[in-house]
């Protein structure tokens, strides 16, 4: 009998993947849903003996199986967009069912943390820290760093903290992972349990990811006396994106309001419940159990550029093409991601912008496109690669709206903790309003005799323009975290390149 | 079974757990489709907490609603993604569409980028959606 692979990732299944499995089910295939290969333009994805067939509908799936479809596109791992990857966090994408421990077996699971458990947590931290993996999240942190950190602390409880509070717009490389390779996330948690001493691991995933939920606590079940004594609990978070904030994660985990903490103390140091605690992103754990594999940390540091090492999974987002998961070196430059590998924009229209890094990131014009993706160089730049989301705009699109609401977004999510990010959005979205209105004339107030102090006239666009980059750099140097700090990186970053979409 | 009954039920399912406010909250969102100031009584007496303490954690996140609404929901996505490819411009139709019936929010993001504009009806994720498979899902919600 036939075996046909569709994909059960939340995307595919969107798309209209469990009608399309169903349909071939009747037509007398047997079906094995397995994670999903990322080429996103292509779901769901029809796999039948290595030979892909997309995107599908129930209508195709007579002419799929007597071979006559026009929706072939050849064998599915020597596809352009497969071939050209280097994969190593997401190694098994395409190929295995999320749920089989058998399948995760097979293809290399449970070895690095087998091995982990043999050297012990000094050198399992030496391997860490000689592969030079650095925080998925966004900040770049050396992770083997943090680990010695809390493996110095002296504590009755320590935890690791997994952040699946994948918030940013353009990002979905977590959700992908943790709906496709869950048990990998799982042994990554472990494994760094094992190198601090600690035996109680949460991961946090936002609410807007049912299926990763779901996935999650099945696989925790499924492998709890493979990991055992450490436990592994899924938490789910309520919809506040500040909640992606390390340190407003586990007040939101104690059972408080998402509210933001000061650092110092370090959550390495006091962290949930006071204890030492890692605080990791997905993709910083789903890399651990390649480094701690036999060999593994120098195939690791033997990737990248300068100081960004391994590999990265870069999200092809938006506008684009063909959008997905395309992971690979540090280097790359957004001309190859943009143009050569995602084909330009869906809607065939020039590109006007690119945002990295999520709704904190920066607009990057296409003029500087040939800048190579690492962490430094973007800095260099005025821009982050944050979770490494790339959302591409083409030319219908007004920078001065997008702006406009990277400051409203910030006034939304804000938690409200510190005033730079809490009033100075707010305050933020009323100044790009202004600006477009063309400056601001003197209120009915203003003008009455007994107001003597105040200024005789408005204020100009110049004028206002001003007090924004004045706002800016208030919120980005006053702001307790990332929410208000990055809030500029947008704003700033559409005003340099597009000011003529602010002056209208 | 009673409210009340139901409540407590609900509170020491959660019994021993480190952290227990979020979870609760989800159950009793789920059950009774909001966490009204019975529940946040009743949530802060068995965890040792004052009902601000409470309150405030559910006034704080967007998931815990503090009335009860009977309509059916349907959640947009509005972030960038989404708008690069092209949401904006079928909010107009689909609030017309929703009209007083159903409950049209904006969500930010459901990690479906490259496939946007999304929504999220329940459980159910829906993806490439243009002006009439919108105005469809929100009449069919």
């Amino acid at each position: 009998m036939t075996i046909v692979r569709i994909s059960d990732d939340a995307l595919a299944r969107a798309c209209g993947a469990d009608a399309l499995a169903a349909a071939f089910e009747k037509a007398g295939a047997t079906v094995e849903r397995t994670s999903s290969w990322g080429m996103h333009w292509l779901e769901p994805l029809v796999e039948i003996e290595g030979q892909g067939f997309g995107p599908a509908t129930v209508d195709d799936v007579d002419a799929i199986l007597d071979g006559s479809s026009g929706k072939a596109i050849g064998e599915i791992e020597k596809h352009p967009f497969i071939a050209r990857q280097q994969r190593l966090t997401f190694a098994r994408a395409g190929k295995s069912r999320p749920l089989s421990l058998e399948d995760y077996q097979k293809h290399g699971g449970w070895a690095g943390l087998k091995r982990a458990r043999q050297i012990g947590p000094e050198r399992i931290i030496e391997e860490v820290l000689e592969s030079g993996l650095r925080g998925r999240g966004g900040a770049g942190f050396p992770a083997a760093i943090k680990w010695k950190t809390v493996a110095a602390a002296v504590a009755d409880q320590k935890y690791i903290v997994c952040n699946a509070d994948e918030g940013d717009s353009g990002t979905f490389a977590d959700r992908m992972m943790m709906e496709g390779d869950p048990f990998a996330l799982i042994e990554g948690t472990a494994i760094a349990g094992e190198a601090v001493g600690a035996t109680k691991g949460f991961i946090y995933v936002r609410s807007e990811y049912p299926d990763a939920i779901d996935k999650l606590r099945k696989a925790a079940r499924l492998c709890a006396h493979i990991v055992a004594p450490f436990v592994c609990e899924i938490r789910m978070g309520a919809g506040a994106y500040v909640c992606g904030e390390e340190t407003s994660l586990l007040n939101s985990l104690e059972g408080k309001r998402g509210e933001v903490r000061a650092k110092p103390p370090l959550p390495a140091l006091k962290g949930l419940f006071g204890r030492p605690t890692v605080v990791n992103n997905v993709l910083t754990l789903c890399a651990v159990h390649h480094i701690l594999a036999e060999g593994g940390a120098q195939t690791y540091q033997s990737l990248g550029i300068d100081r960004s090492k391994g590999t990265m999974p870069i999200q092809l987002a938006g506008n684009i093409k063909y959008g997905g998961l395309y992971e690979t070196a540090f280097g790359i430059t957004l001309n190859e991601l943009v143009h050569e590998i995602g084909g330009g924009t869906a809607s065939g229209r020039p590109v006007k912008a690119v945002q990295v890094g999520g709704p904190l990131g920066a607009y990057i014009h296409p003029e500087q496109f040939d800048v190579p993706f690492d962490y430094e160089a973007y800095a260099r730049i005025d821009a982050l690669i944050g979770h490494a989301g790339i959302t591409v705009f083409d030319d219908t699109a007004d920078m001065g709206t997008m702006a406009r609401f990277a400051m409203e977004f910030c006034a939304a999510e804000s938690c409200g903790k510190c005033t730079p990010c809490r009033i100075g959005s707010t305050r933020g979205v009323e100044l790009i309003d202004r600006i477009r209105e063309g400056g601001r004339a003197l209120e009915a107030l203003e003008k009455v005799p007994q107001m003597h102090n105040m200024p005789r006239r408005g204020r100009t666009q110049d004028e206002e323009i001003e007090l924004l980059e004045d706002l800016c750099e208030t919120m980005k140097f006053g702001s307790l975290c990332a929410l208000g700090g990055f809030t500029p990186y947008p704003v700033m970053s559409a005003l340099k390149h597009w000011p003529e979409d602010f002056r209208k | 079974m009673s409210r009340e009954q139901r409540l407590s039920e609900i509170i020491a399912d959660h019994e021993g757990r480190e952290g227990p406010l979020l979870p609760i909250l989800h159950d009793v969102q789920e059950e009774f489709g909001c966490v009204d100031e019975n529940a946040e009584k009743a949530i802060a007496e068995a965890l040792n907490l004052s009902r601000a303490d409470v309150h405030g954690v559910v006034s704080f996140y967007h998931d815990f609603h503090q009335q009860l609404d009977t309509r059916p929901e349907v959640q947009v996505c509005r972030a960038e993604s989404c708008k690069s490819r092209g949401v904006e411009a079928l909010m107009p139709d689909a609030a017309r569409a929703a009209g007083k019936r159903v409950k049209l929010t904006t969500v930010y993001c459901l990690g479906l980028c490259s496939v946007g504009p999304n929504a999220r009806v329940g459980d159910r994720l829906h993806a490439r959606l243009d002006g009439p498979a919108l105005t469809k899902l929100i009449e069919n919600a």
